[in-house]
């Protein structure tokens, strides 16, 4: 197991120099001047593009840039905002939120996603099947900024169940039409996982047994066929994970989250470039240890992935 | 083992006896039939399920309107704008209403059909090239090559495909158009074809027919190019059917963020994002829009789908 630990993480050293190399690469070594696109469409002054240019140290050979960049990242120095704030503050505030969101729509997946799979699966070709079916292709089709419009407009401007943007400190209720917005993104693909997981183990001897030995359906289906279908599932939330930020972004954009999902939206709407590129590493970063850490937790699960080579 | 009268002293398996060998099988074998393989089985699946045939005449429908959108409609998208009729219902000749600009809904809704016809289309080309090259070299062949190209594809894998495109085009922003906004995206959308593709060339290259071919000779580059890729090409195809859905989502939440492309160019995603202030007075602005680019993409989807049905005899048995 430490051995498998060790492979693993060493294997990730490379991926994460790569990808950080590579975010570094495609906004400061790209034909477009990142310090005139600060500035839009307005030509600035050349002494301020001079003091720039130190300041983020595009005087330097690129590859010098970039060891300075990496140095920082790891020393917790992301860079300072357009109004003056360390991009650092801005993650410890406003991460806790995006947290509860994330959390709450993983919440909403799993009870809705892997209960709709599988009663689908234990009802394979019935009406809920196909209609469950049809329901998530419509949902795999839907941008999520086009659910999050039609939520809004539905629940909080027609019906008035919602209110429309998230309150101040983002109290648990407002957050639960973005968390369900948000969960609609991976919704089907959880759907579709746990319906042919849960066909398969379906077929499986075991299941068989159990039924040979007189225990109930109401026994079977949760302890012997829901629980070993669902490792799959919970692989695929982690890789899924890439979908849940870039869902967080517009989401939090729309429904006015205070979190890093909004920050990085309003950056983007402002072009603040560095503080999107600070906020996208960290993103990235965030991707690969999660990536990481189910791979490990995997692992300790199933003792075939530990031994193999 | 109990003696019998088939087996011999030596032998140590047992043997049926002639009678009972069912030789009928090998006589039952049609000779006469045409012989099938993947492509005419998975045709002969598709064909009979109207799944296909509503995809397919949505995506006819929908290539028919980026290339002639003047069959569609005869008003001009841009410049017949009155801020008279700003977000204003549906009048004679303007069934849909109008935007928050006054221009007429409708025949933006056509005239953004190309864009994102043809960003889902450049897409797909530079990702199924990037992901078939890549895919094939690592999986045919291996070793260092594999590492290589493996941990490259693995870096671009990590950074989720729309937060990468979205830095591309905030430093791009002043070139932005419909060929820069594809390739940031497919740049970023090859590793997961090209995944798939090892995985399968990894699975078919130790079939008999690729040893009879090294054996009669064949080049190794002509072996993984008239034999390994053809038999490992299916999966490919269903990655890349939805990966032109994806592509057209991709342009349309980039536009909607304002790093897609520029106001001028007709984007179902510029209208959408134009339209969001709006939502509680005029939502068929951002509606209407969003009805097109679903339906779209949602053509794309079920052909993609009904190709993994008919090409993946696993998803037919959990049918």
């Amino acid at each position: 197991m430490a051995g498998y630990i060790v492979r693993r993480v060493l294997q990730a050293i490379p991926v994460l120099l790569g990808t950080t190399f590579l975010i570094y690469f495609m906004v400061f070594a790209l034909p477009g001047d990142p310090v005139v696109a600060l500035f839009g469409e307005k030509t600035p002054p050349p002494q301020v593009v001079e003091q720039l240019r130190e300041r983020y140290n595009l005087d330097k050979p690129f590859i010098v840039q970039y060891l300075i960049f990496l140095g920082n990242i790891f020393r917790g120095d992301l860079g300072v905002s357009f109004s003056g704030q360390p991009v650092a503050d801005i993650l410890a505030q406003t991460f806790p939120v995006t947290l509860r969101l994330a959390a709450l729509s993983t919440f909403f997946l799993m009870v809705g996603g892997i209960g709709v799979g599988l009663i689908s699966g234990l009802r394979k070709g019935g009406v809920f099947d196909a209609s469950a079916l049809v329901v998530s292709l419509i949902f795999i089709s839907l941008p999520i900024f086009v659910v999050a419009f039609v939520a809004q407009y539905v629940f909080a401007i027609q019906l008035g169940w919602f209110r429309t943007t998230v309150g101040v400190g983002a109290p648990w209720q407002d957050l639960i039409l973005p968390a369900l917005v948000l969960a609609t993104a991976s919704f089907a693909q959880i759907v579709r996982l746990t319906r042919a997981s849960v066909i398969e183990t379906e077929g499986q001897d075991f299941v068989r047994t159990a039924a040979s030995k007189g225990l109930s359906r109401n026994r079977i289906v949760p302890v012997h066929i829901l629980r070993n279908s669902l490792i799959p599932v919970v692989t695929y939330l982690a890789v899924d994970f890439g979908t849940l930020m870039v869902g967080a972004v517009v989401t939090e954009g729309i429904f006015n989250v205070p979190g890093v999902g909004r920050t990085v939206y309003q950056a983007i709407i402002r072009g603040e470039n560095p503080t999107v590129v600070a906020f996208v590493t960290v993103m990235v970063l965030i991707y690969l240890v999660v990536n990481l850490l189910i791979d490990l937790l995997y692992a300790v699960l199933d003792p075939r992935i530990r031994y193999a080579k | 083992m109990p003696s019998n009268v088939n087996t011999r002293p030596d032998q140590q398996h047992f043997v049926a006896p002639i009678e009972e060998t069912p030789l009928v099988a090998i006589d039952a074998v049609k000779t006469e039939g045409k012989p099938t393989n993947l492509w005419t089985d998975g045709w002969r699946d598709v064909r009979g399920r109207p799944m296909f045939w509503i995809s397919a005449a949505l995506i006819v429908l929908v290539v028919i309107v980026a290339l002639f959108p003047g069959w569609f409609t005869q008003v001009p998208p841009n410049n017949d704008c009155q801020l008279a009729n700003s977000n204003a219902g549906p009048t004679d000749g303007h069934p849909l209403g109008f935007t928050k600009q006054g221009c007429d809904i409708y025949s933006r809704i056509i005239h953004g059909t190309s864009t994102s016809l043809s960003v889902g289309l450049i897409v797909t080309f530079l990702v199924a090239f990037l992901g078939i090259v890549f895919g094939a070299f690592a999986g045919f062949y291996g070793g260092w090559l594999d590492s290589v190209l493996s941990r490259l594809g693995d870096i671009f894998f990590s950074i989720p495909y729309i937060l990468a495109a979205v830095v591309v085009m905030s430093v791009l922003s002043q070139y932005a158009n419909v060929w820069v906004i594809s390739i940031a995206i497919g740049i970023f959308a090859w590793p997961a074809t090209a995944r798939v593709l090892r995985a399968e060339i990894l699975r078919v290259k130790n079939a008999d027919f690729v040893m009879a071919s090294t054996a009669l000779g064949v080049s190794s580059f002509r072996i993984l190019l008239r034999h390994v890729l053809p038999n490992s090409i299916a999966p490919v195809i269903v990655i890349t059917t939805i990966s032109l859905a994806s592509a057209i989502v991709a342009e349309a939440t980039l536009s909607f963020l304002g790093v897609g492309l520029p106001s001028s160019t007709m984007s179902w995603g510029n209208d959408i994002s134009a339209a969001q202030n709006d939502l509680r007075t005029a939502p068929q602005t951002l509606i209407l829009p969003s009805i097109a680019l679903s339906v779209t993409v949602l053509s794309f989807i079920m052909l993609g789908e009904v190709i993994r049905d008919a090409l993946d005899p696993k998803a037919r048995a959990q049918r």
